[in-house]
C-alpha cells in the first residue's frame, strides 16, 4: 500500500489574508499603499508603504535660496500652505534677527488661520466621505471655497500662494481683505450648525466612531503624533501656546483637549479648533495695524553657520523644519519634521482589531495628507 | 374591447379574448407571454434610466451642484450618451475567474428584479399575473438577487469583491426576515396575500391609515429593511465605495456592469411599488371616508399616476436617506436588524393582530 | 428596567439625529437658490478673474510697443526652476557705447510655478501677472512663450 503523505497541519488562525488598499484607492486621499492583514473583516495587522509620491523635496532645497525654498514648502502639505511657508520665514527671520513688522505678524496669523479652517473644512468633507456621506465632501468644499475665494482676490492663487517671503510678505492684503473675512465668518458660523446636524450628531456616525482607534496620551507621545490627534488623546502639544509666533500670544483662544483618544474624539477637535479658529479671527480681523509689509531684507540671504530648528503649528500638528547652513546662500541640508509622517506611524497600533470599515474612518480622522508624508 | 385609463381590465381581457378567438390556445398563450415580456423589458429599461437622470439629479440638489447638465436639456440625455458608452465598452476578461459563474451573475441579478415586477399592479387590471400568494412570491422572488451578487463576488477571483459579497449575503439573510415579517403585518389586517385584494381593501382608506401605529411602524421597519435589501443608502456595504473601491462588482465593466447598476435602481423601485401598494393603497386614490365630494376629485386622477407618484415619492425618500447618512459597519447592520427590527416587528405583529382581533381597526 | 427604557431612548435619539440630518439636505434639496455651481464655459464672457490672480507671467507693452525690460537677468536667476531664459543682443548706441539689450524673453509656462519670484524680483517693473488661465493646448512646445513682442524696445526714462 503506498504510504500517503500527510499535507503539514494549516492552521487558518495562522494564515494572513492581505488585502492592498490603495495606492489607487477612494479613500487613501492620494498614492499611499497599505499592505493590510485581516481575518474575515477585522484588521490584524496594517503596514504602511509610502515614497510613491516622493519629490525629493528636501533635496531640492539644497540648491535653492531661502527665498525660493518657500514655493516648495507650499508643495508639502498643500491645504496648510500658508502654514509651511510660515515655518521657514520664522527660521529665517530668527536666524538673521530680522525685526518683522508688527503688520506682518497680525495678516500672517489671520491667514494661518484662514488655512487651518479651509483644510479642518475639506478634511470635514472628506471624512464623511469616507464614512459613507457624500453629501458631506461637497458641503465642505463649498464653505472651503468661500476662503479659497479670499486668498485669490489677495494672494493671486487658490491652493498654491507663495505669499510669504523672508522677512514679510509677497505683497499686502488686498483692501477688501478684511470685509470678506468678517463677512465668510457671519457666513461660516451659520454652516458650522450644518456639519452638526448632518455628520456630528448622526446616531450612525457616532455608533462608528466612539471607542474606535484608541490612542493614549502615552501612545500618542510615544508615537509623535501632535496636533489635533494627540490633543483628542489629551496630550497637550499645541506649538501656538507653548512657543508662540505671529500673534498667537496676544489672542485668547483655548487649547481644547480630549479624554477619548478615540475617532470621535479626534473628529470633535476639529471641529471645536475651527470654532476657535474663528475667534482667533474675529479679535485680529480689526486690529490690523499700518505699516509696511515686509521688513527690509538684503537680496541675497544667507543664514550664520550652525544649526537652526522652528516648529510652527499646522493643521495637521506640529511642522518643524531644520536647517543646517554653511554660511551659503542655499542650506546645506534641510530636514522637515512633517505631522502626517509621524501620525501616519500610529496608525497601525490604532487599527489592528478593528473592522476595516472603522480602519477607513480611523484614516479619515488622521486626515493625513500624502504629499506631506513623502515629500 | 373598450379602453379606458381608470379601468384596464376589460381592455386586457379584450386582448386576450381576441388572441384565443383568432390563434390555437397554446399558440395564443405565446405570443401574450412573448408580448408581456417586452413591454416589461421596455418599461424595465426606460424606469431605470429615468431613476439614475433621476437620482443624480435628487442628488446634485441635496449637494448645492446642479448635477448633468451637458448633454441635452437639463441633461436628460446623458443617461442616454452612458448607456450607449456602457454597451459599447469593452469587457475585459479576468484572469483566474470563475468564467461561467463571472458571466452567470448579472443575469441572475435581472431576473431576479424583473420576476418580481410581474406581480406588482400598475392600475386596476394591469398586471401580468395576480397570483393569490402576491406577497409570497415577491418576497421568495426579490431574495433571489443576492444569490447573483454572492456569485458575482466569488467568481471574480478579487479580495474587495469577496468582502464585499459576503457583507451583502450576511445582510440581505437577515433583512429578508424583516422585510417578511412588516409584510406579514399587512396581511393580518388584510386577510389576503393577492395584491389586487390587498389594494381594493384600501378603498376607504389606506393601511398605513386603518392600522393606526402598527402599521405605521411597519411601513417604516419596510422602508429601512427594504433599503438595505436593494442594497442601497445607508446599507450600500456590499460596493462600500469609500472602503472596498467597488465591492463586488469591482471586477465588471461595460454592460455587464451596466447591469448590476440597473439592478440596483430597479430594485429599489420595486421594493417602492411593494411599499407603495401595501402600505399607501397602491393605484387607489387618496380616499376619506364620508367625503365624497373629495373622493371623486381624486377619484379624476388616473390610478396608474397615483401607482407611479407614490412609487417616485418613495424612491425620492430613499435617496434621500442614501446622500444624508454615513454607511453602516457590518455589525452595526446585523445588531441593527436583529436587536431593534425583529423584537420590534415581531411586539408589533401581536399588536396588530390584537387590533384585527378587537375589530378596532377601521 | 432601565436598560429596558435605555432601549427605547436609544431607539427615539437615534431616530431624531437622523431626522435632523435629513433636515439639512432635505432643505437644500428644495432650496435650489442655494445652488453654488458656476456655469463656467458659458459664463466665459462675464468671467473676471481677480485682477492679482496669477494666470501667467506677462510683460506689459505700452502703444508704441515699448517694455521695461533691461534683459538683466536678474528674474532668471531668481527663478527656482529655470523657467526664465534671457537672450541679450548687442546694440552699438548712436554715441558709440556698446550695450546689452533684450533680444528674446523665453518664458517656459510649462515649468513655471507661479511663485512670483521673477515679478517681485525685478528691478524695473517689467514684468507682472496676466488673467488668462485657459492654458491648456495639444502642444507642449506651444507653453514656451517669448515674452518681449517682436520689434519692441525699451522704454527710456525721460530723466536718462
Amino acid at each position: 500500500m503506498k504510504e500517503v503523505i500527510n499535507p503539514p497541519v494549516r492552521n487558518i488562525e495562522d494564515e494572513e489574508y492581505h488585502i492592498n488598499i490603495g495606492p489607487q484607492h477612494p479613500s487613501t486621499h492620494g498614492v499611499l499603499r497599505m499592505v493590510v492583514s485581516i481575518q474575515g473583516e477585522t484588521v490584524k495587522s496594517l503596514k504602511p508603504h509610502c515614497g510613491y509620491i516622493h519629490r525629493g523635496i528636501e533635496k531640492m532645497c539644497e540648491k535653492d535660496t531661502y527665498q525660493q525654498i518657500i514655493h516648495l514648502t507650499d508643495r508639502m502639505d498643500y491645504l496648510s500652505a500658508h502654514i509651511n511657508n510660515h515655518v521657514v520665514c520664522l527660521l529665517v527671520e530668527r536666524a538673521l534677527e530680522v525685526a518683522v513688522p508688527e503688520r506682518v505678524q497680525y495678516i500672517r496669523t489671520i491667514v494661518d488661520e484662514l488655512t487651518r479652517i479651509a483644510s479642518h473644512q475639506l478634511w470635514w468633507g472628506c471624512f464623511g466621505m469616507d464614512m459613507g456621506g457624500q453629501t458631506c465632501l461637497l458641503y465642505g468644499m463649498r464653505d472651503r471655497e468661500k476662503i479659497m475665494d479670499i486668498f485669490e482676490e489677495s494672494f493671486g492663487s487658490r491652493l498654491l500662494h507663495s505669499y510669504y517671503t523672508p522677512g514679510g510678505l509677497m505683497g499686502d492684503i488686498h483692501p477688501n481683505f478684511q470685509k470678506r473675512v468678517k463677512e465668510f465668518i457671519t457666513y461660516f458660523r451659520k454652516k458650522i450648525h450644518d456639519y452638526d446636524n448632518i455628520l456630528t450628531g448622526n446616531v450612525i456616525m457616532q455608533e462608528r466612531t466612539k471607542g474606535v482607534g484608541i490612542l493614549t496620551k502615552e501612545e500618542a507621545i510615544d508615537y509623535g503624533v501632535t496636533g489635533p490627534i494627540g490633543r483628542a488623546s489629551g496630550f497637550s502639544c499645541d506649538v501656538r501656546k507653548y512657543h508662540p509666533y505671529g500673534v498667537y500670544d496676544k489672542v485668547d483662544f483655548k487649547e481644547i483637549l480630549g479624554t477619548q483618544g478615540d475617532t470621535f474624539s479626534r473628529y470633535m477637535m476639529r471641529m471645536h479648533e475651527m470654532r476657535e479658529s474663528m475667534k482667533i479671527l474675529e479679535q485680529l480681523i480689526d486690529n490690523i495695524p499700518a505699516g509696511d509689509y515686509s521688513a527690509k531684507m538684503k537680496a541675497v540671504i544667507k543664514l550664520p553657520a550652525g544649526e537652526y530648528y522652528q516648529r510652527v503649528e499646522a493643521a495637521r500638528g506640529e511642522l518643524g523644519v531644520y536647517v543646517v547652513s554653511d554660511g551659503n546662500k542655499t542650506p546645506y541640508r534641510m530636514k522637515f519634521r512633517s505631522s502626517s509622517f509621524s501620525n501616519l506611524s500610529a496608525l497601525d497600533h490604532m487599527s489592528r482589531g478593528f473592522k476595516i470599515a472603522d480602519l477607513i474612518a480611523i484614516g479619515g480622522s488622521l486626515d493625513y495628507v500624502i504629499p506631506d508624508i513623502d515629500r | 374591447m373598450d379602453f379606458s385609463i381608470y379601468d384596464f381590465t376589460s381592455f386586457n381581457q379584450g386582448i386576450d379574448k381576441f388572441f384565443f378567438e383568432n390563434l390555437t390556445p397554446f399558440w395564443a398563450t405565446v405570443v401574450e407571454m412573448t408580448i408581456i415580456g417586452l413591454v416589461f423589458l421596455i418599461f424595465y429599461a426606460l424606469v431605470a434610466l429615468f431613476l439614475i437622470y433621476a437620482e443624480r439629479k435628487v442628488c446634485a440638489f441635496m449637494q448645492n451642484r446642479v448635477g448633468p447638465n451637458r448633454v441635452g436639456p437639463y441633461g436628460f440625455f446623458q443617461l442616454i450618451a452612458d448607456f450607449i458608452k456602457l454597451m459599447l465598452k469593452e469587457v475585459i476578461p479576468i484572469k483566474n475567474a470563475d468564467k461561467f459563474l463571472f458571466n452567470l451573475a448579472p443575469f441572475i441579478v435581472v431576473i431576479a428584479s424583473f420576476m418580481a415586477m410581474a406581480a406588482i399592479p400598475f392600475a386596476k387590471g394591469l398586471h401580468a399575473v395576480d397570483l393569490d400568494i402576491g406577497i409570497l412570491y415577491v418576497i421568495a422572488v426579490s431574495s433571489m438577487g443576492v444569490i447573483g451578487i454572492l456569485l458575482a463576488g466569488w467568481s471574480s477571483n478579487n479580495k474587495y469583491s469577496l468582502i464585499g459579497a459576503m457583507r451583502s449575503g450576511a445582510m440581505i439573510v437577515s433583512y429578508e426576515l424583516s422585510v417578511g415579517l412588516s409584510l406579514i403585518t399587512i396581511i393580518i389586517l388584510s386577510g389576503t396575500m393577492q395584491f389586487s385584494a390587498i389594494v381594493e381593501g384600501q378603498a376607504n382608506g389606506w393601511f398605513i391609515f386603518k392600522g393606526h401605529i402598527p402599521a405605521l411602524i411597519a411601513f417604516v421597519i419596510f422602508l429601512i429593511s427594504s433599503t438595505a435589501e436593494a442594497n442601497r443608502g445607508p446599507f450600500d456595504l456590499a460596493e462600500a465605495e469609500s472602503e472596498l473601491t467597488a465591492g463586488f462588482h469591482t471586477e465588471y465593466s461595460g454592460i455587464k456592469f451596466a447591469l448590476f447598476y440597473m439592478c440596483e435602481y430597479m430594485n429599489m423601485f420595486i421594493v417602492s411599488s411593494i411599499a407603495a401598494t401595501v402600505f399607501l393603497g397602491g393605484w387607489m386614490p387618496f380616499h376619506i371616508g364620508g367625503c365624497d365630494g373629495f373622493n371623486h376629485i381624486m377619484d379624476f386622477i388616473p390610478p396608474f399616476i397615483w401607482y407611479l407618484g407614490k412609487t417616485f415619492f418613495l424612491v425620492w425618500v430613499m435617496m434621500w436617506f442614501k446622500w444624508t447618512f454615513p454607511r453602516l459597519r457590518i455589525d452595526q447592520v446585523l445588531t441593527l436588524e436583529w436587536k431593534y427590527l425583529l423584537p420590534i416587528n415581531l411586539v408589533n405583529i401581536l399588536f396588530m393582530a390584537f387590533i384585527v382581533l378587537m375589530g378596532w381597526h377601521f | 428596567m432601565n436598560s429596558f427604557f435605555k432601549y427605547f431612548t436609544d431607539i427615539f435619539n437615534g431616530v431624531k439625529s437622523l431626522l435632523k440630518g435629513m433636515s439639512v439636505t432635505g432643505r437644500y434639496f428644495f432650496s435650489p437658490g442655494s445652488i453654488v455651481t458656476q456655469q463656467y464655459p458659458e459664463n466665459r464672457k462675464t468671467l473676471k478673474m481677480f485682477d492679482r490672480f496669477k494666470g501667467e507671467v506677462i510683460m506689459p507693452h505700452n502703444e508704441k510697443n515699448q517694455h521695461h525690460c533691461t534683459g538683466c537677468g536678474i528674474c532668471a536667476n531668481n527663478c527656482p526652476n529655470g523657467s526664465i531664459e534671457i537672450v541679450q543682443d548687442k546694440i552699438e548706441t548712436p554715441d558709440g557705447k556698446k550695450e546689452r539689450i533684450i533680444d528674446k524673453h523665453i518664458y517656459h509656462l510649462s515649468m513655471c510655478t507661479f511663485c512670483g519670484l521673477c515679478i517681485k524680483s525685478c528691478p524695473s517693473n517689467a514684468l507682472s501677472w496676466g488673467q488668462e488661465f485657459e492654458h491648456a493646448v495639444f502642444d507642449r512646445s506651444k507653453l514656451t512663450k517669448i515674452l518681449n513682442k517682436p520689434g519692441s524696445s525699451i522704454i527710456k526714462d525721460i530723466t536718462e
